[in-house]
């Protein structure tokens, strides 16, 4: 295990003179531009990578901030109206005693999009050089922020099915607020962010250390 | 192979079932009212969110779809032992990158959190449409979980070439 820091020299493609395609796996020459066998476009390390990832992930920041500001649910029961932001809606289900919907909601549109600002950031900042958390822990979080961004989804369906369903004139309508809209956007940005991200550049770090 | 194409087609058949069949009824009192997955798309679109609706139709239904029909395309004529179909790799290079864009099983989770939430105010009957999401869903996640994708890469191009 003493020697597990400093593994003996992996052979990564870039210094063999090889390229991989991220989609299928197939390993190329350098010189090769797109993928013979499935024709991605080929790149050793996708060198704009992070300024796209900071890019959408602002948008995505800003996004929401007025989905957290403006209602989500525009809810009117006989005549009176009531107006319910994200984590508003979170307070209610809690009052009503549904603590395990309660929590969902509140992982997927709290928890998960905050999470995921300071999990890609933390990358993008951190892609470059041999932190505290060594390569496979940030390969982990990298794959787990990809594949849960999408779940913060949940609560703008949430929005739509109610909107379709309680649509029964005078007793109780629904209407989505613009915090759905906001909140969708915010998530998509997001995800777009987490996709540009170019996992490659996390172990370049360890190539240096070892040559 | 074979079985990856029989879940892709079954599958479509569901897609299909799930989005004209009634989804979900609601009762109050006398009143009730039945929606259907397309009630559900159009719902951003009556408070003027156009964009928003048709993202959502886009996410749950038309991804979905495009992407079974896709993987049905390049590995069908696999699954026979016949030469990959023209295109084929680009079909399933398709379908793998809007992989992350396709929600049809975060639907039906918010699905579920849409009766809890209203069950106070009404009372909710699934209809059949929404068995037929909930099993499009765990088809489509068995179908995924089935697939090897660098095997299908790896079978595509040798096919292709011989
Ligand atoms: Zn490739």
């Amino acid at each position: 295990m003493e020697n597990a820091r400093r593994t003996q020299s992996v052979l990564t493609a870039r210094r063999a003179g090889l390229v991989g395609c991220t989609t299928c796996g197939r390993v190329h020459a350098r010189q090769a531009v797109t993928c013979r066998r499935c024709g991605s476009r080929l790149a050793s390390r996708d060198t704009g990578s992070l300024q796209r990832v900071w890019a959408w992930l602002f948008a995505g920041m800003i996004a929401y901030i007025p989905a957290n500001l403006y209602p989500m649910l525009v809810t009117s029961t006989f005549g009176k109206t009531q107006q319910n932001t994200i984590v508003g809606g979170v307070i209610e289900l809690f009052d009503h005693g549904s603590w395990g919907v309660a929590l969902i909601v509140f992982v997927a549109s709290v928890l998960i999009p905050i999470g995921k600002f300071i999990a890609i950031a933390y990358l993008a900042v951190s892609a470059r050089s041999a932190v505290v958390i060594r390569g496979h822990g940030r390969q982990h979080l990298y794959e787990v922020v990809e594949f849960i961004g999408r779940w913060s989804m949940i609560d703008v369906f949430v929005v739509a099915i109610l909107a379709a369903l309680v649509q029964l004139d005078f007793v109780a309508t629904v209407h989505p607020g613009i915090a759905a809209a906001s909140f969708a956007l915010s998530v998509a940005f997001t995800m777009i962010s987490a996709q540009n991200f170019d996992p490659r550049l996390l172990w370049d770090a360890y190539e240096a250390d070892d040559t | 192979m074979t079985r990856i194409v029989m879940l892709a087609a079954t599958a479509a058949v569901l897609m299909i079932a799930a989005i004209f069949f009634p989804f979900l009824e609601l009762q109050v009192g006398g009143l009730s009212r039945k929606s259907s997955v397309f009630d559900a798309i159009t719902a951003f679109s009556a408070s003027g969110m156009l964009p928003l609706s048709i993202a959502v139709a886009a996410l749950i239904v038309v991804l979905p779809f495009a992407r079974l029909v896709a993987i049905a395309y390049a590995l069908g004529p696999m699954a026979l032992g016949w030469h990959p179909a023209p295109q084929a790799a680009r079909a399933f290079r398709w379908a793998e990158a809007t992989r992350p864009w396709a929600m049809a099983e975060i639907f039906i989770v918010g699905v579920a959190v849409a009766l809890v939430k209203i069950t106070g105010l009404a009372k909710v009957t699934p209809g059949p449409a929404f068995w037929a999401f909930a099993a499009l869903v765990l088809v489509t996640v068995l179908k995924d979980s089935f697939m090897c994708r660098l095997t299908v890469w790896k079978t595509l191009e040798e096919r292709s070439r011989s």
